[in-house]
């Protein structure tokens, strides 16, 4: 089977679903995770992230690779788990009822 | 105890001459005052619907909604470049003529004309009339006389606006007054790459630029975005800002803070360290040309160091944050109703070259989310505890004068449409 990321980050496969092109998607994706399913995915790819920014550095938008787009789409996911887990220890934002703020315009990558 | 230097007059409001007396948000719940707010106020002034980046070539259009003013235009590159904008309304049965799907929904795309869905009545891109479908059938139409009703545009550095009252003749730059004129020059177009947010909100218009216009509330309501060291320390600090300033219907505060790299890593959150960003933006600047210490003099006024951001309402419902990191944040309030609106956000910063510069990005958005959902639910809840009309006066302190000018110009709008309409002499 094809790999999903560069090869150094082969350690992320099994996360290839948090590799979502849109915020929509990603924060509608952490909403419906449970804070264990979240807790995972940012104890597996929070230290490659920490450790990865002179390989991220060296990813130039243009002519970006299919591998390297799923990477930056995971690390995006990663951006906004990040919130529930380091910050809410929920999924949602608390207090936030039936509130929604979506994306209608974004970068195409 | 002050951190910052206050005016002479001893308080920002007392300087610029405001009332310190408890205010009523009658203005905010009313049916009826909201009626006279459409009329006085969204037919009136001039309105931000966009960015010249969203006409990229001749026949690009967009069209915007304008709710509260009963409208709806189709703002247009022409072939001659001009941007142009027009009701968007065939003049053959008043059939909405810019749609897709949903009549209600904007929608955007290149074109070369405009047909009507109806009978295909078709106009150009400067809103001539073009062809009418069996045109025989019509008594003596005269073509030239049935063309797009137009709306006067007019750009201010690549801010496009329409105004919707033929009878105001005041220039843009005029009615954007000395706020614009100091931040003309500013390199708005070196930021293209653009991340748009849209939410229904289920408040006054007011009530969230009221939100927006202080930042009081910060470390109170967002206080779980920080690590709890940091969190307990902003709170017993509070919040102060550099400077405030008003321009007869428009303000602006100017803020401290997201000064990068932290001085105490520790007080930043795990991601925040790994990409070097936060809601202030990249701690790295790109470079755009220009020095923070030489940016136009409208933008941080006092030339402070330890400066951060600048945030100016444009009256009504356009307010544009200038942050230290070379981005921009734009946010556009649009009621649909006495007690909802729908809120935009719009981040624009110079396009990343690289994946890592593009995750710093990333999480300056998804952090302005994040606080804005907080913002946003939070003022469910204020709306419908005002409506209950339970408390009727509410006292604002020194950090919330733009509040009070905000409201007093929206009424002072009404009350001076009033007179004009009622034909009183208006009052000195």
């Amino acid at each position: 089977m094809a790999t999903v990321f560069p090869s150094q980050f082969a350690a992320l496969e099994p996360f290839a679903d948090w590799a979502v092109p849109t915020e929509k998607a990603r924060y509608a994706k952490r909403i419906a995770s449970t804070m264990d399913e979240l807790d995972t995915f940012y104890n597996a790819a929070f230290p490659l992230l920490a450790s990865g920014t002179e390989y991220l550095q060296n990813v130039f938008m243009e002519d970006i690779s299919e591998e390297d787009k799923h990477l930056l789409w995971l690390f995006c996911a990663l951006v906004t788990v990040a919130f529930s887990v380091e910050a809410w220890r929920q999924p949602k934002v608390p207090d936030t009822g039936a509130a929604s703020i979506d994306a209608v315009v974004e970068p195409a990558v | 105890m002050a951190h910052f230097k206050k005016p002479e007059a001893g308080s920002w409001t007392a300087h610029l001459k405001i009332d310190t007396e408890p205010v009523s948000y009658e203005d905010s719940i009313s049916p009826g005052h909201y009626e006279l707010e459409r009329e006085a106020i969204f037919r009136r002034t001039w309105l931000n619907v966009g960015r010249v980046e969203q006409l990229t070539k001749r026949g690009s259009y967009f069209t915007k909604e304008l709710d509260a003013a009963g409208a709806s235009v189709i703002v247009v590159r022409g072939m001659d470049d001009e941007v142009r904008a027009f009701h968007n309304v065939c003049r053959h049965r008043g059939n909405k003529l810019v749609w897709n799907d949903f009549p209600r929904e904007e929608t955007g795309g290149v074109c070369r004309q405009f047909t009507c869905k109806y009978h295909a009545w078709r106009y150009d891109l400067e809103g001539k009339l073009t062809f009418v479908q069996q045109e025989q059938e019509f008594f003596d139409l005269d073509k030239s006389q049935y063309g797009l009703k137009g709306v006067q545009t007019e750009v201010w550095e690549g801010f496009v606006f329409v105004n919707l009252d033929p009878e105001n003749t005041t220039p843009l730059r005029e009615y954007l007054g000395e706020f614009a004129k100091g931040i003309e020059g500013y390199p708005f177009h070196k930021m293209t790459q653009a991340h748009k947010y849209r939410a229904e909100i289920g408040a006054n218009w007011k009530l969230f630029i009221d939100a927006f216009a202080e930042f009081y509330h910060a470390p109170i309501l967002h206080a779980g975005q920080y690590v709890s060291d940091e969190a307990r320390k902003i709170q017993k600090y509070g919040y102060e800002a550099l400077h405030y300033d008003i321009d007869g219907p428009h303000s602006m505060v100017s803020s401290w803070g997201g000064i990068a790299p932290p001085h105490d890593r520790k007080m930043v959150k795990p991601i925040e360290g790994a990409l070097r960003s936060g809601l202030f933006g990249p701690w790295e600047a790109p470079d755009i040309g220009v020095e923070t210490a030489d940016l136009p003099p409208a933008v941080n006024p006092t030339k402070d160091p330890r400066w951060g951001m600048d945030s100016f309402v444009f009256f009504p419902n356009f307010m544009l944050l200038i942050w230290r990191p070379n981005w921009v944040l734009t946010y556009h309030y649009w009621p649909t109703s006495y007690n909802t609106h729908l809120f935009e956000a719009t981040c624009y910063f110079v396009p990343p070259e690289n994946a890592f510069q593009r995750l710093q990005q990333e999480l300056a958005v998804v952090s302005f989310k994040e606080y804005g959902l907080q913002d946003g639910n939070t003022l469910e809840a204020t709306q419908s505890m005002l409506e209950s009309r339970a408390v009727g006066e509410f006292p604002l302190n020194d950090q919330e004068v733009l509040l009070r000018h905000l409201h007093g110009t929206a009424r002072q709008f009404v009350r001076d449409h009033q007179q004009r309409s009622s034909g009183a002499p208006a009052a000195p």
